[in-house]
């Protein structure tokens, strides 16, 4: 089973080229918007530190959501629950400390054990993949269909309990700790590209990197933006290293086996439900990481999460980056992440902004002044589209969603193998060519043989 | 798919049962909270250690319960209407429509909308067309109560036809455009293909008519109905510390609207309306003979593609209505609501038994007076979290519904 | 843990053999004890022994007491008319059902109530009525994942830098044994094919060639012959003729009643649930409730 009812004819030569692949759209995507970006003035830095931003962060999470669905066939649609558990749970560890009593209920005041950071992201972590041991060990079970339902309402659960303040903060240990409640979490732990080239034991490293950028630009927060474009970016080549890794492997045979038949895999002698158990908590685990480093270090300064942006969207964006590039490929998944970010997620966004500068027309208040009725007048009445179009423009972002949907409805009908076409990677964690030595037959021989083969 | 129906894991064995007794224990413990509370009665256990804690009970007057069984209901009957549709397009055309909820927000937008216009260009204090369109009125000041005299009665009449039949228009082009060039895919194909219609239906909705949630809300005529209870009985002490029993007053009222009984009128209407057709006509037996095997109903002469459509109408036209009803009932209604109510018919329609029509209403009527009576026990902002989680636990223990194996009525 | 423990008897083993028990797969994480680990590889004359199977379906009683055994090295035949709960039987005996009564022993062990994966790990492997082929990983992939215990099935085994060299040897020494396999099928030239374009009669092939690989001791086979044309009949025949000699054991259920008798060295009957009778294919055909049973009527049993 899976979404691509077509198969190809042959498995295409991929490997060692695709890496190379990868880097060439991310060329191609950087060279269009230094461009645009250079057209419309944009500052060259915060415009690639940005779109470096969002593609590291749809690869990995579209990595993760493929080892879910693009191999084992688990229909997860719960993603952003996950991310959020990762990102709660890394606020509550790593805040600085409030005392008892200190904060109340008052949003941002809750404190958390002021543990480092990087064991923040570790517990977040830890604590989506077993958030994910607790939806696999009843739902796994189910079918597809089924375990979609489950997911998102678990998804969804979790987004009505952190928005309810009847958690919004509690005492541990003498410290008050909390969810936020409908007012969300500060993630106020200083900046995380300091305390991530401190924990590397390069403290040094970032203050002498500040030190200059303040002398040249006037401002050190240029190195927390491209030091987190370069983290992004270093967590993407670990994911996809780590994912290929496990693809490549008699492991992740048994994934793409269970993706395909489970009953037929489980006939072969396979613990179908011990696979899909594992796996669906280390993609938790690694959708939890991407909470983390989705919600931290927002523009530049201090990230914060608020309830809102636990809606199903983002679970859906990351789908539609996997459809892209095609369920079941890595080097797909990264491609897809990167696509989506710069031309479906970013894209609108970024056409606004140049839009923006361009026609001088300062957009948001006329957002503020014009609804849909405002904007149609005009055509009913002397066909003049400007105000319609404008209009379009300020509501970019309701517009990207409906392009969305209408992308998936294209995939879904036109390319289910995702636009970048079949590109399905051989499970093995070696090449499945014939041996060069023929085996005569004689079993005894051959295997004795298999080591001193290497 | 991986798992096909017949097929088990051993895991079932070794959860099912303690899990089942431990739900048992729960509902249990819920019930005779739930009377004791009724009653007014705290059960205070001395723990040593302690001191006298409460264990169960508490104070739940009669005409607070009354009226959150009232509510349960009335939800319940929403969910049971929107819950058809996707019962019968889940079972017959075998994949879950996240696009659903979706339906339910057009058939609320377009229904209210009819409203608006008629009451608004007809009625004494004349509105532009456009502002009427996009629902910028106060609902009120249009005085579109179903007791609001006759224009009042006649634009929400026509309100919830073109609800209904707008919906079904809508459904149909949808079906055309994005669900009939892949019929024949898997379930999981289709089913993402309806989240990108869901998208594209929600966001269009919110280009049009924004994110401000619009108010249709005057619901016209209330009764309350009083309720009196025994005299009020002076706290009863039973055994120096151990057990505590206080009676507390047993009188109020509850309060139902005009709309309350349009709502209930016309679910139920419905309802009986579908059992007979279903029962009565070729057309159920032609559905269930699909649901069962499309592949044997073609082949037996059944006119699928007739059927489908069917299928559509009805469950769209229900769809649409349920959205209007609901705005009606709670009065206000936003872009986003369809899709948050969707969950809780999925609930209702797995509780109930997928592709089966009773299943779907008594799923809903459970899955409501779950949510509006979980509030008893738990913070009320929970409620809508319990009902998905109620979901959960029937997925896990009953994955086939309550209802099973009387697909389509 | 003996490096033949789970091969067929060894004087059956010749040269081109695909088995390939020697690879030593290891029994990773296996809850099994040890005196179960020796207890199920005690070579038996009758390593499958089902005892008084029942099961019921609601009212429905699918098989009502059957019994009966399979023999070492032989290829008996499990027939009867529809619905004689020939398919049910084989489904009990697999673990896809929990049978309601009876118990089922393989080499000595009761594998009763047992899941799919631990009974066909315990070396009783079966394939599917309709070729159940992996469509979308290639026909090497489809036959690289069958042996069982693969060291790099473990995920950190896989993944960690300093385990990772013994799962790529071990891949080497499957992969040889996958090509032997694929030789033996003749279906080399299909290697690198998805398994989903394959022709009917290839995927059968790639299914026995699949399950052979997790080195079974007794296959189950589902109407191995249902939709399959004749030539290939003939050669799916003679594959099974030749893997019986080097001391596989088979168990096929069938409804072809010419089919069995031709071919098996015992033959059971069902009927309505149970055994019917159970013999050489001689003794069968002189049996006159079994003609009685396929045209349809009563049988006295």
């Amino acid at each position: 089973m899976s979404v691509g009812d077509s198969v190809p004819d042959r498995v295409s030569a991929v490997g060692s080229s695709d890496p190379a692949k990868i880097i060439g759209l991310l060329v191609f995507i950087y060279a269009v918007y230094l461009v645009a970006g250079s057209i419309a003035g944009i500052n060259p830095v915060s415009n690639l530190t940005s779109l470096t931003r969002w593609i590291g962060l749809f690869a990995i999470a579209a990595l993760a959501l493929n080892l879910h669905w693009g191999y084992t066939g688990l229909f997860n649609i719960g993603v952003i629950g996950f991310m959020g558990v990762g990102v709660y749970v890394a606020a509550i560890v790593s805040k600085d400390p409030v005392a008892a009593g200190g904060g109340g209920a008052v949003g941002g005041a809750t404190g958390g054990l002021g543990l480092p950071l990087p064991i923040g992201m570790l517990a977040g972590a830890v604590a989506a993949a077993l958030f994910g041991l607790l939806v696999a060990l009843p739902a796994l079970r189910l079918r597809a269909d089924y375990l979609a339902i489950v997911t998102i309402a678990v998804s969804e659960i979790f987004r009505l309990s952190v928005r309810n303040g009847n958690i919004a903060s509690f005492d541990v240990g003498g410290l008050s700790v909390g969810f936020g409640g409908g007012d969300g979490l500060q993630l106020d732990w200083g900046s995380e590209v300091e305390l991530l080239f401190d924990a590397l034991l390069l403290g040094g490293v970032y203050d002498s990197l500040s030190a200059t950028a303040e002398r040249l630009i006037g401002s050190p927060v240029a190195v927390d933006r491209i030091g987190y474009a370069l983290i992004l970016l270093a967590f993407m080549i670990g994911y996809y290293a780590l994912l290929r890794r496990i693809g490549n492997s008699p492991f992740g045979r048994v994934l793409k086996a269970i993706r395909e038949d489970e009953e037929a895999t489980n006939s072969l002698g396979k613990d179908t439900d011990r696979f899909k158990i594992i796996v669906f908590m280390i993609g938790c685990g690694l959708m939890g990481l991407v909470g983390v480093l989705w919600f931290m270090n927002a523009g530049g300064g201090g990230g914060s999460v608020n309830p809102t942006q636990f809606r199903p969207d983002t679970t859906f964006y990351i789908w539609v980056a996997l459809i892209i590039g095609g369920a079941g490929s890595n080097t797909g998944s990264v491609m897809g992440g990167a696509l989506f970010a710069a031309f479906l997620y970013r894209g609108p966004r970024f056409l606004q902004t140049v839009i923006d500068k361009l026609t001088e027309t300062d957009l948001g208040s006329f957002a503020r002044r014009t609804g849909f009725g405002e904007a149609m007048a005009p055509i009913a009445g002397s066909f003049d589209p400007i105000p319609l179009l404008l209009y379009a423009v300020t509501k970019i972002q309701s517009l990207q969603l409906l392009i969305m949907g209408l992308v998936i409805i294209y995939l879904m009908q036109n390319r289910p193998q995702g636009l970048l076409g079949h590109r399905k990677e051989q499970a093995a964690a070696i090449s499945l060519s014939r041996p060069d030595r023929r085996s005569d037959g004689d079993r005894a021989v051959a295997a004795d043989g298999g080591a001193e083969d290497e | 798919m991986g798992v096909a129906d017949g097929y088990r894991t051993r895991a079932e064995g070794l959860v099912e049962n303690p899990f089942n007794g431990l739900l048992v224990f729960i509902g249990l413990y819920l019930v005779a909270d739930l009377i004791l509370k009724l009653s007014g009665v705290d059960v205070v256990v001395n723990v040593p250690g302690m001191g006298a804690t409460k264990i169960m009970g508490g104070v739940e007057p009669l005409d607070s319960f009354l009226s959150k069984v009232i509510n349960g209901i009335l939800r319940g009957l929403i969910i049971g209407l929107a819950g058809i549709g996707l019962s019968m397009t889940y079972s017959i055309l075998g994949f879950a429509n996240f696009a659903h909820g979706d339906f339910i927000t057009v058939g609320a937008f377009m229904g209210v909308m009819t409203s608006y216009i008629v009451a608004g260009v007809v009625g004494a204090a004349t509105y532009d067309i456009g502002t009427l369109a996009l629902m910028k009125v106060e609902a009120s000041q249009l005085g579109l109560a179903i007791t609001g005299g006759p224009l009042a009665f006649a634009a929400i009449v026509l309100g919830l036809l073109i609800a209904g039949v707008g919906t079904v228009g809508v459904v149909l082009l949808v079906d055309r455009l994005a669900f009939e060039p892949i019929r024949d895919r898997s379930s999981v194909s289709l089913l993402i293909t309806s989240i990108g219609v869901a998208l594209v239906i929600r966001y269009l909705v919110n280009f049009i008519w924004g994110i401000e949630k619009f108010s249709a809300n005057s619901p016209g005529d209330t009764w309350e109905l009083a309720i009196r209870g025994s005299e009020p009985a002076n706290g009863l002490q039973r055994g120096p510390s151990t057990w505590e029993f206080v009676i507390t007053e047993l009188t109020g009222s509850i309060r139902v609207n005009a709309h309350d009984f349009t709502l209930l009128i016309i679910a139920v209407s419905l309802m009986l309306g579908v059992h007979v057709l279903l029962q009565t006509s070729k057309l159920g037996k032609a559905m269930r003979a699909m649901a069962d095997n499309k592949d044997l109903a073609r082949v037996t002469g059944i006119p699928t593609d007739r059927v489908i459509r069917f299928t559509w109408v009805l469950g769209g036209s229900l769809t649409g209505v349920a959205g209007y009803t609901w705005v009606l009932w709670s009065g206000t209604f936003g872009w986003y609501d369809g899709w948050l109510f969707l969950l809780l018919v999925f609930a209702a329609v797995i509780l109930g038994g997928i592709g089966s029509i009773y299943g779907a209403m008594a799923g809903g009527l459970i899955i409501g007076l779950a949510r509006d009576l979980s509030i008893i026990f738990i913070p009320s902002a929970f409620a809508k979290a319990f009902a998905f989680a109620l979901m959960i636990v029937v997925l896990v223990v009953k994955p086939s519904g309550l209802f099973a194996g009387r697909t389509t009525a | 843990m003996s490096d033949t423990d789970i091969d067929p008897p060894e004087e059956a083993v010749q040269a081109n053999v695909p088995e390939d028990a020697d690879v030593d797969y290891e029994k990773a994480e296996t809850q099994d004890s040890a005196a179960e680990e020796a207890a199920k590889h005690v070579p038996q004359a009758i390593p499958l022994q089902v005892e008084n199977l029942s099961k019921r379906f609601g009212g429905l009683t699918a098989v009502d007491g059957a019994s009966f055994e399979v023999e070492q090295g032989t290829l008996t035949g499990l027939i009867g008319p529809n619905g004689a709960g020939k398919s049910t039987t084989f489904n009990c005996v697999t673990g896809v059902l929990e049978p309601t009564a009876g118990t089922v022993r393989f080499n000595g062990e009761d594998i009763t109530g047992l899941a799919p994966h631990q009974i066909a790990d315990r070396g009783l492997a079966r394939t599917f009525q309709i070729a159940r082929e992996l469509g979308e990983m290639t026909v090497l992939e489809n036959l690289m994942l069958a042996p069982t215990h693969q060291r790099g099935e473990s995920l950190w085994r896989s993944v960690l830098p300093f385990t990772r060299g013994s799962v790529v040897e071990q891949e080497e020494e499957v992969l040889e044994d996958v090509w032997e396999t694929l030789d033996f099928f003749d279906i080399d030239h299909l290697a690198d094919e998805y398994a989903g374009n394959l022709s009917g009669g290839q995927r059968k092939l790639l299914e026995l060639a699949r399950v052979l690989l997790t080195d079974p001791d007794v296959l189950l086979l589902d109407e191995p012959f249902a939709g399959v044309n004749p030539s290939l009949e003939e050669r799916l025949l003679e594959h099974l003729h030749e893997l019986r000699e080097q001391g596989y054991t088979f168990l096929i259920v069938e409804h072809d009643m010419d089919l069995i008798m031709d071919n098996c060295e015992r033959v059971i009957v069902m009927h309505q649930g149970s055994v019917l009778t159970e013999g050489t294919p001689e003794d069968v055909k002189a049996d006159e409730r079994v003609l009685e049973a396929y045209l349809g009527g009563e049988v006295e049993t």
